[in-house]
């Protein structure tokens, strides 16, 4: 499983005050706890109060790469943004995101053609969010097809079938759990399916236990990453679990600590 | 019409664990990169190596056309060892310890200590140690018998689940590798390889027994637990990526087959030990000295990839 860790998101309020005021230290810590805790991935994103987006997206890109040597996802809807933090990503990069608009992927892809970047795609365009498995795969489809086209392969693409909050989009959880099965047979060699995994349970009582019921499930329907809190420790162990379960580790007693000392 | 071959391409490796020290020719096992002998896909940089065991006092029990081999030797271990190395190429040896064990008269740990210590004068190569396999009796002992190597870089056994810590605390303390064993059980195998590097053991310095059993009583579940465990080692599963040290000769002696005929025996032993370097052992621990020379050459007939 691919850990995405999400804590380094200008969003968070001890976050974005880290990057106005420039706090290296703040940032190291919170790349170190998640890389630490099993991420092999940290996602980036300035947030959406930065002024000059820019120019944190390189400072945060450095000030991270100074402490850990994971790969870095580039989250940021701005394609100026991304660029700038791809300029100075040591490791190879994922670009978060690209939706299944032509104009967005042709810019996308080129940029990730360009950087040798892998790229998430959401199963979404200008129209919305899709209701049903089959609109998602159908944009997953388009997404693979335009990658193709600039010579990237399904196994750099991370598909993203857009998990929906419980509370306002129940009927979507048996639809996205189908989506990340179904994607994985658009291709030989599969691409790799992803969510955002907070999203399921935004503004719902009982996060945490949604988070890691949903997740056990995904990865039961083939998801191979995700972007998560790798802090919780206890979604951690339902992950671990859900792989031990699908036969992927072998059992020991210690299963978890195993999987840990990897 | 040409045949391509499928080539398997793995992210892991199995440990290098580097045995002997000091004054003895130190033997490096493991480090390879796919499943024995596919040269065309892995990386298999040491040899499988083929030790001859000895024991600290008389084999009362081995058969007769095992010790006669030796041409009385074994009447005294020193000298057994001796010819194990000089005579019979061996280029390791595995000590047991066998005198300790109350049923055998519960000898003095002093003299195991002085035994092996001339076994290492006399031989220079590297040792594997095992106990008497009496678990409160390893348990007082091997300590004793590990600070006397100190410095030895000795592989010691045996650790099991239910009684690792003496050993795996003493092997800390005095710098040896250790041999962690488990019951044909690939879950189990990798629990005690947890247990003891929870220890603060470094895994790279732990050695794998899966248990053996002898062509004929159950060889092909040994290997199957061989192969899944290196399967996961090889796709990163630092638990289980040691190296497997199989004693060929302990078990092929017992059975009936090898004690009715000389040449049966060593055959038996042979083919046991020749299976096992297939299934992906790193150490197979032999008695016989025609079946272990017999198995060096095969060794390195085929490391030479047939050349010799």
């Amino acid at each position: 499983m691919i850990v995405i860790g999400e804590l380094i998101n200008g969003m968070y309020k001890d976050v974005g005050k880290a990057i106005a005021n420039r706090e290296t230290d703040v940032i190291q810590h919170l790349a170190e706890e998640q890389v630490r805790a099993g991420a092999s991935v940290l996602d980036v994103s300035v947030g959406p109060y930065s002024k000059n987006p820019v120019d944190d997206m390189k400072w945060l890109v450095e000030a991270i790469q100074k402490s850990v040597s994971v790969s870095l996802s580039l989250d940021s809807t701005k394609t100026d943004v991304i660029e700038a933090g791809l300029n100075f990503a040591k490791n190879r990069a994922i670009i978060n995101s690209t939706s299944a608009d032509e104009d967005k992927m042709a810019v996308v892809f080129a940029m990730a053609k360009k950087y040798k970047a892998q790229v998430i795609g959401l199963a979404m365009d200008k129209s919305g969010v899709p209701n049903s498995k089959d609109q998602r795969l159908e944009l997953a489809a388009l997404i693979i097809a335009k990658a193709m086209d600039f010579g990237i392969g399904a196994e750099d693409l991370y598909l993203d079938p857009i998990a929906m909050p419980v509370n306002v989009a129940q009927s979507q959880g048996r639809e996205v759990l189908e989506a990340i099965r179904e994607f994985r047979l658009l291709s030989n060699p599969a691409p790799h399916t992803v969510i955002g995994l907070s999203n399921v349970s935004q503004r719902a009582k009982s996060r945490n236990l949604i988070d890691r019921t949903f997740l056990a499930m995904a990865i039961a329907n083939g998801l191979d990453s995700a972007i998560l809190d790798p802090l919780d420790k206890n979604l951690m162990d339902a992950m671990i679990t859900s792989e031990l379960l699908l036969n992927k580790n072998i059992y020991c007693d210690s299963f978890l600590e195993a999987y840990r000392k990897k | 019409m040409s045949i391509e071959l499928v080539k398997e391409k793995y992210s892991g490796a199995v440990n290098t664990v580097e045995i002997g020290g000091f004054g003895s020719k130190a033997l490096r096992i493991g480090g390879q990169t796919g499943m024995p002998f596919l040269f065309e896909e892995a990386r298999m940089p040491n040899a499988p190596a083929v030790a001859l065991e000895v024991l600290d006092c008389k084999p009362e029990d081995w058969p007769s056309h095992v010790i006669s081999a030796f041409g009385g030797a074994t009447e005294d271990p020193v000298r057994w060892a001796g010819a194990c190395v000089s005579d019979f190429g061996a280029k390791i040896l595995c000590v047991r310890l066998q005198s300790l064990h109350p049923d055998w008269g519960s000898g003095s740990v002093n003299e195991a200590i002085a035994t092996l210590r001339a076994i290492l004068t006399e031989t220079g190569v590297p040792l594997v140690v095992v106990g008497c396999g009496d678990d409160e009796r390893d348990n007082d002992a091997l300590p004793k018998v590990s600070q006397a190597m100190k410095g030895e870089n000795c592989l010691f056994g045996i650790a099991t689940q239910t009684n690792y810590k003496t050993l795996a605390a003493t092997c800390l303390a005095d710098g040896h590798s250790i041999i962690a064993e488990s019951p044909i059980d690939v879950n189990i195998a990798k629990q005690v390889n947890i247990l003891i590097s929870d220890m603060g053991f470094d895994p790279g310095r732990i050695v794998m027994h899966p248990t053996t059993t002898s062509l004929g009583y159950g060889m092909e579940y040994v290997y199957s637990i061989m192969e899944r465990s290196r399967l996961a080692a090889f796709i990163g599963d630092r638990m289980l990526a040691m190296p497997f040290i199989l004693f060929v000769g302990q078990e092929v002696w017992k059975i009936k087959e090898a004690k009715e005929s000389r040449v049966q025996g060593i055959n038996w032993e042979l083919a046991t030990a020749v299976s096992m370097i297939q299934s992906g052992g790193d150490v197979v621990v032999m008695r016989h000295p025609e079946a272990a020379q017999s198995v060096m050459k095969y060794v390195d007939t085929i490391m030479s990839g047939g050349r010799k």
